[in-house]
């Protein structure tokens, strides 16, 4: 054991970092850091995995829970369990396994992670999005490797011929005590499998206070080592013999078409092979490429050196108009006039006309690119009516599907392995690089490596919306808001699926509007219309980005109205502990989730406020040209918030001194995992908040790469950030982590800005806005 | 016909001489722990070591290299065990891990030249490395305890 002698110097780890090394049949793994501050052991009682249903089994292909399909123990002890979600970052491929390897007493370093290739209906869903995994692979996990315990049990109480209650797995064996007797999990191996799967009702899970690995943040990700020295396997990584090299110059504008192209000084590149038409599909078309002229070759680089010398014609279409500057006056007049209502309580418009006073707020957010680290990558081996595919994504089910209706072929036919992700954030939902590597591999009869650049990623993105947010908040003479009138407008990912979709979907009403856990007597909530001009998608946390900035600068803002302290007008706000009834909405979609199990508790928004405050030292005196800032919003049905430290100088230089914050994700199974995905999402928040902008001018995006769609770099990222697990009540199901950290940074990050300078932000991003 | 060292190894190219090294690296030779984040020199995921100083293979093109020593993520330690790369994983810094060999070259280069870093100086040297994940703490953590002593 070697114990690091000065963790005072490890900025944002509250612990010292204590490292132990264990050898793995030669594999040197680092164990966990404990990290962060984790205030209470979680509790998991086993009433409460009973007691709690989740939306998982409504999801397409619902949850398999069969042992057959997710374990396998070879004869030398190595279990192999099927991580079936996408590994982008979250830790997943190591977490769903791990609460397997709990269950079946398995020893973690004795397991190994196969990842599953894309095949819904044997292994449920795949889908890794919405911040769902955890929340809805908890129990079944568990019972998956509860049911493998079981079936070794049973193994070994046969051959020694004792009653299965006799017997008891314990790391890596099956022990009967009375005898002393032991046999490894390798030895049971073969007759374990001969057992049949008990039924999942029956299974008795186990005791929360005699788990080794779950809650505890000790086991570091499997691909830990393979990314440091370099071997971890990405979606760029794969290589095949004969694979070709593709890059595909694609429309500009949205809906936009090929017209004509020469090719001649793209074939005199040295290392060019071929040139030839990608086929498009007419804008809205899904997930289905833009289409384009491809660009062949024995290297990407001599790919990408051919399209530059590529000459081609394009015609705009339809959205050869959109313009970034104009479409905001559009939003904005929008949100300015009476729109759709999808939820109201009380007299919104009697009560704003008979206020003693009313603040308006009116917020801007545009377009986002996602720019994972990877840019979108895919290889693809098609043989005469089989395809292999190699690629990164988030959906490997629905890549299968889609490929195998663009080719007309059975799904049966399509294989999809996943590799890792270098970063997805929603973008690596959409199967259409893909499909591109799918075509290219058709046409020219040889595997295809299809790279998109990073200014084909930002300029042919799945991008955030763009919207305005319009606030009205009326106040009586003691300063209580009375009345609250939020208008959202901004154009639907709907409108990806399907020609004149003009409103939100009730997933994206459900993210920050129709949601807000404000106890106020007259309520209203108004989606006016917007057409999109571009192709629109999730990013990691969606609509609630847009609409937690908007709220929670409008609490600011009412602070200030009031003279009131931020945190105080916050608390008074979401008022008393209650669940928040939405019987005015149509279909509140809570995240796919059923309310009973995880309804609006605004007690537990209170709390994390109350932890950020305590833990965050929420009013503690700052240096001049300093300003604290605090934001809460419940997403992906965690409770989260979040305080910043900010200093301004006098020429505009923004710092972000500290961030905290406390985030409630209920049950909770890697702490450590919890804590880096806290940690990221203040950066990508901050990302955004400061530099994010993707705009529009005669149709086609004004970015590139990273010098004019910049993200933060560690000079400016904030000098330390402390995340605050919030221990759960007894039994609160696990809820989102992935994406809910992100909503609330950047008005906490605005409202500290305006407690500095006095300034306040109301369009994102900050930009130029604090020069002077 | 360029030859380079690579990892060691002798290589020889005869293809296009302004071929970015990254292409030659990845494609090529098959070294694909090199990453592509920009091919504009503005992210740092492409970071190899050449000459003892971080250079950015996106923007380099064979020619630049001839002759001289290009060590890759993959030639850093002969058993994956360079003090940055334990610090790495004691740490636990990756999230996705994708931009993480090209952070582990730029932090081997910085300590090469400065052994003990300030915190600040840390901040400063890896800014040309964009993690968008936003392991930034951990990575500046991670090259604190590569500089003191894993
Ligand atoms: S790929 Fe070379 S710096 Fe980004
Ligand atoms: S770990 Fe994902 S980009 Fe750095």
């Amino acid at each position: 054991m070697n114990i690091v002698t000065n963790p005072q110097k490890l900025r944002g780890f509250e612990k010292q970092i204590k490292v132990e090394k264990i050898s793995r049949r030669g594999i040197l793994k680092g164990l966990g850091v404990a990290g962060g501050l984790v205030l209470a052991a979680p509790l998991m009682s086993r009433q409460a995995f009973a007691a709690y249903q989740t939306g998982a089994s409504k999801m397409p292909h619902g949850v398999v829970v069969n042992p057959r399909v997710f374990v396998a123990i070879a004869p030398d002890g190595i279990v192999t369990i099927i991580g079936h979600r996408a590994e982008l970052g979250t830790g997943v491929r190591t977490s769903l396994p791990l609460i397997v390897a709990e269950e079946m007493e398995a020893d973690w370093t004795r397991v190994k992670v196969k990842q599953a290739y894309g095949d819904e209906a044997k292994f449920g869903n795949q889908d890794t999005d919405g911040s769902r995994s955890t929340r809805h692979y908890l129990i079944p996990m568990r019972q998956i490797g509860a049911a493998a315990r079981v079936m070794l049990e049973s193994a070994a109480a046969r051959r020694w011929g004792v009653p299965v209650t006799e017997v008891r797995a314990q790391n890596h064996e099956v022990v009967h005590a009375s005898s002393g007797r032991r046999l490894g999990f390798g030895e049971l191996a073969e007759d374990a499998a001969k057992q049949s799967v008990p039924s999942i009702d029956a299974l008795k899970l186990k005791d929360a206070k005699n788990f080794r690995y779950l809650g505890k943040g000790e086991v570091s990700i499997v691909d830990l080592r393979d990314i440091t020295v370099g071997t971890a396997h990405y979606g760029i990584d794969t290589r095949l013999p004969g694979m070709k090299y593709a890059v595909i110059a694609r429309p500009p504008v949205t809906g936009g078409k090929l017209v004509s192209f020469d090719a001649a000084d793209a074939l005199k590149v040295s290392g060019v092979e071929k040139v030839l038409e990608v086929k498009g599909w007419p804008w809205p078309s899904k997930f289905q490429p833009l289409g384009g002229v491809a660009v062949i070759a024995r290297n990407t680089g001599a790919a990408i050196k051919g399209r530059d010398a590529l000459k081609v014609v394009w015609e705009d279409g339809a959205n050869a108009s959109y313009d970034s500057v104009a479409y905001r006056k559009q939003l904005e007049e929008a949100a300015r006039k009476p729109g759709l209502v999808v939820r109201t309580e009380g007299d919104v418009n009697a009560a704003l006309k008979g206020a003693y006073k009313v603040v308006v707020g009116e917020y801007y957010m545009p377009h986002l690119a996602h720019v994972s680290m990877e840019p979108p990558v895919a290889v693809a081996d098609v043989k005469g009516d089989k395809v292999e595919v190699w690629a990164p994504v988030q959906s490997p089910g629905g890549t299968r599907e889609d490929v195998a209706k663009t080719l007309g072929i059975p799904e049966d036919n399509v294989t999809v392995n996943v590799t890792l992700l270098g970063g997805g954030f929603g973008r690596k939902s959409k199967c259409d690089f893909v499909i591109e590597a799918v075509l290219l591999s058709k046409a020219i009869g040889a595997p295809v490596k299809v790279q998109w650049t990073r200014e084909d990623d930002v300029q042919h993105d799945f991008l955030h919306t763009v919207s305005v947010e319009h606030i009205e908040a009326g106040l009586d003479k003691s300063g209580k808001v009375i009345a609250w009138r939020h208008r959202s407008v901004a154009p639907s990912i709907a409108s990806t699926f399907a020609a004149n979709v003009v409103h939100q979907a009730p997933f994206e009403l459900g993210m920050g509007l129709i949601d807000v856990p404000f106890e106020v007597a007259n309520l209203q909530c108004e989606n006016p219309e917007a057409a999109a001009h571009t192709r629109i998608g999730w990013f990691r946390s969606v609509s609630n980005i847009p609409r937690a900035f908007a709220v929670q600068s409008m609490v600011g803002e009412l602070a200030h109205a009031t003279n009131r302290d931020q945190k105080e007008m916050l608390l008074d706000l979401i008022g008393s502990p209650r669940i928040v009834k939405l019987d005015s909405v149509k279909d509140p979609w809570n995240y796919g989730e059923p309310y009973g199990s995880y309804p609006i508790d605004t007690a537990r928004l209170l709390r994390v406020v109350e932890v950020v405050a305590d833990k965050g030292k929420w009013g503690r005196s700052v240096p001049k040209g300093h300003g604290l800032g605090i934001a809460a919003h419940r997403s992906f049905v965690s409770y989260i918030a979040t305080i910043v430290e900010v200093s301004v100088d006098d020429k505009g230089k923004l710092t972000v001194h500290q961030v905290d914050t406390a985030i409630d994700c209920g049950t909770y199974v890697n702490p450590e995992r919890i804590q880096s995905q806290i940690e990221g999402a203040a950066i990508m928040g901050l990302s955004l908040a400061k530099y994010g902008e993707v705009t529009f001018k005669n149709g086609k995006v004004e970015q590139g790469n990273f010098d004019t769609f910049p993200v933060i770099r560690m000079d400016e990222s904030p000098i330390v950030t402390h995340v605050h697990i919030v221990p759960p009540d007894s039994d609160a199901p696990p809820s989102g982590v992935g994406e809910p950290g992100v909503p609330p940074f950047a008005p906490a990050l605005t409202n500290a800005i305006f407690a500095a300078t006095g300034k306040r932000i109301r369009a994102l991003p900050i930009g130029k806005q604090l020069e002077t | 016909m360029i030859k380079i060292k690579i990892n060691g190894q002798d290589q020889a190219w005869d293809g296009d001489p302004d071929l970015p090294l990254l292409w030659l690296l990845r494609d090529e030779i098959g070294l694909t722990g090199t990453k592509f984040g920009c091919g504009q020199a503005l992210c740092g995921a492409c970071t190899v070591i050449v000459d003892k100083q971080a250079v950015r293979a996106c923007v380099t093109s064979v020619s630049d290299v001839a002759d001289r020593e290009v060590t890759t993520i993959e030639g850093l330690d002969p058993t994956g065990d360079h003090p940055v790369q334990k610090a790495w994983r004691q740490v636990n810094v990756p999230q996705c891990g994708y931009c993480q060999s090209g952070q582990i070259m730029q932090a081997v280069a910085l300590l090469t030249e400065n052994p003990k870093p300030t915190h600040d100086q840390i901040r400063e040297a890896m800014a040309g490395n964009i993690c968008r994940c936003g392991c930034y703490q951990r990575i500046e953590n991670a090259v604190h305890l590569a500089s003191t002593g894993v």
